[in-house]
């Protein structure tokens, strides 16, 4: 077999689109003016993040001034998040989210824990997909602010926010709901008319746009305390000096993302389904994981029994191919996946689990590649191994 | 994050299986913790003549099992037991802080067998 390089970690971060770069360059050199400053040269870079923030809402469905401009996708969750606890806690010290969602809401939550805060973490199925009668019932009085993910990073599963944003607005309409949207953002349709969601946290580096830059959704009329201090950036709602080149790049990948979405997920998606359906026909005890239908196009997440996930992928990188155990922020950690274990799934399959996630620039050749260098892998760990020769059913095929 | 020798010891793991007619074995760790190690030796008067693991763990796990069978092999039990989980680590090349406990399992593993080997000669 010839050895290629596969790249099947688009979910961690995808390429930066050359058309993207393109667009982009002016802004570093030429047109290098603060945004904020009175001059032509200040007033030539607020142009490009104005037009770029005209985009971006018109993709999402809101007014411009409800997009306010972060160094990325935490930092909104952080800004939502902290920033509602903040405004509201004279009203309630209860928060909403779930168990599956990314550590940048989940860390976020439990500082909040350590302020006070009581948070409570809704359960998914063992689908993946949350649990709308317990997250109805987990709704108090004290309520102030629901977080719930669009998509989860690490299966893909999508969530149902428009029921549960229905759920909580026929409740308590003091309730905000906000929603990461990090890893839906390019892949699905987000127009926050249609989920109905108050704060919507997004970055760039998903689909196809620059590191380092995110936005957070406000809808007119939510107050929430700043989380950076500093100029009278963003409608003095965050301090610091706005990133042009990148603002203007995110604006442009997002454009990009929206006009080519059917056409992208029904090549990712087809590759996706193709290298599910091998696996599964290919290699014995390998299972997927979360829901196969409410799920991500690029996502699959697949559990090898008797294998341990560091191992398949630390083989997998010998032979040119990335894919992920978990999500990369805690693959150096020896705990196994949260999300996975929310899912009810057995911890010695958890520790077994890698996540494979395709892009735009995918090929079958890779697939085909991955599915064939995958199954050697499988057999090679396997037969070294304690877990499966302990079973007398189970004979290794090397 | 790893070292060429650990690299080369996952890649090319030495002494993969079980002996036949083993007097020694022991098994360490548990699925849960994502880590099993299993060593057996033959041992024929107090040398290991033959000594063979199977790991389920990470890349690390892997290759100190491989480094330790191939440090044990012609030793004697009492040189055996006296293997410490550091020697392992400097013959990787170095280990990960968060791996180390690899080590350490196959330190135990080897205690354990070359212990059961004892317990069975004396009955």
């Amino acid at each position: 077999m010839e050895k290629r390089r596969v790249y099947l970690d688009y979910a961690a971060t995808t390429y930066l689109d050359k058309e993207v770069l393109k667009e982009m360059s002016p802004y570093f050199t030429d047109v290098f003016g603060n945004a904020n400053s009175q001059h032509l040269f200040g007033r030539d870079a607020a142009k490009a993040v104005a037009e770029a923030r005209v985009k971006i809402a018109e993709i999402i469905g809101s007014k411009p001034n409800e997009i306010y401009f972060t160094s990325g996708g935490t930092e909104a969750d952080n800004w939502a998040i902290k920033g509602i606890a903040a405004a509201y806690e004279g009203l309630g010290k209860h928060i909403i989210t779930s168990a599956v969602e990314h550590h940048a809401v989940l860390e976020t939550c439990k500082a909040l824990e350590k302020k006070g805060f009581e948070v409570t973490y809704v359960p998914v199925g063992s689908d993946g997909v949350l649990d709308l009668k317990a997250f109805e019932n987990a709704i108090r009085d004290d309520t102030i602010l629901v977080s719930i993910m669009y998509a989860n990073n690490e299966i893909g599963t999508v969530m149902p926010i428009q029921e549960a944003v229905a759920i909580v607005k026929k409740q308590n309409h003091r309730i905000y709901f906000h929603t990461d949207c990090v890893q839906a953002a390019g892949a699905l349709d987000i127009d926050v008319n249609k989920s109905g969601v108050d704060l919507m946290s997004v970055s760039a580096h998903k689909f196809y746009g620059p590191k380092g830059i995110g936005f957070l959704y406000i809808k007119n009329g939510v107050k929430l305390d700043k989380l950076i201090s500093g100029g009278n950036q963003e409608r003095k709602m965050r301090g610091g000096t706005l990133n042009v080149p990148h603002i203007v790049g995110m604006a442009k990948a997002f454009e990009l993302a929206s006009l080519h979405r059917e056409k992208n997920n029904a090549h990712i998606q087809s590759l996706r389904d193709g290298f599910i359906d091998r696996i599964l026909s290919e290699i014995d005890n390998v299972y997927l994981n979360g829901s196969r239908e409410k799920r991500l196009p690029g996502n699959a997440n697949l559990s090898f029994e008797y294998i341990e996930g560091e191992s398949l992928l630390m083989s997998l990188d010998l032979e040119g191919i990335a894919a992920s155990s978990g999500s990369a922020c805690s693959s150096g950690s020896l705990d196994p996946s949260h999300v996975l274990l929310a899912l009810g799934i057995k911890i010695e399959l958890a520790h077994g689990s890698l996540r494979f996630s395709f892009g735009k620039s995918t090929t079958r050749k890779d697939v085909d590649y991955t599915v064939d260098c995958l199954k050697d892998i499988v057999n090679r760990l396997r037969a070294m191994s304690p877990l499966f020769y302990q079973l007398p059913s189970k004979k290794t095929n090397v | 994050m790893y070292t060429d020798k650990v690299m080369e010891n996952f890649r090319n793991p030495q002494n993969v299986g079980v002996v036949e007619n083993a007097n020694a074995k022991y098994t360490v760790g548990s699925p849960e913790c994502g880590d099993i190690m299993e060593m057996s030796m033959r041992i024929e008067e107090d040398v290991i003549v033959d000594i063979k693991f199977r790991t389920f763990g990470c890349a690390a796990a892997i290759a100190s099992s491989s480094m330790a069978t191939q440090m044990l092999k012609g030793k004697t039990v009492d040189e055996a037991v006296k293997l410490k989980n550091t020697e392992v680590i400097d013959a990787l090349g170095g280990l990960p802080p968060q791996k180390i406990h690899c080590s350490v399992l196959a330190e135990e593993a080897i205690r354990g067998a070359i212990e059961y080997y004892k317990n069975g000669r004396q009955e």
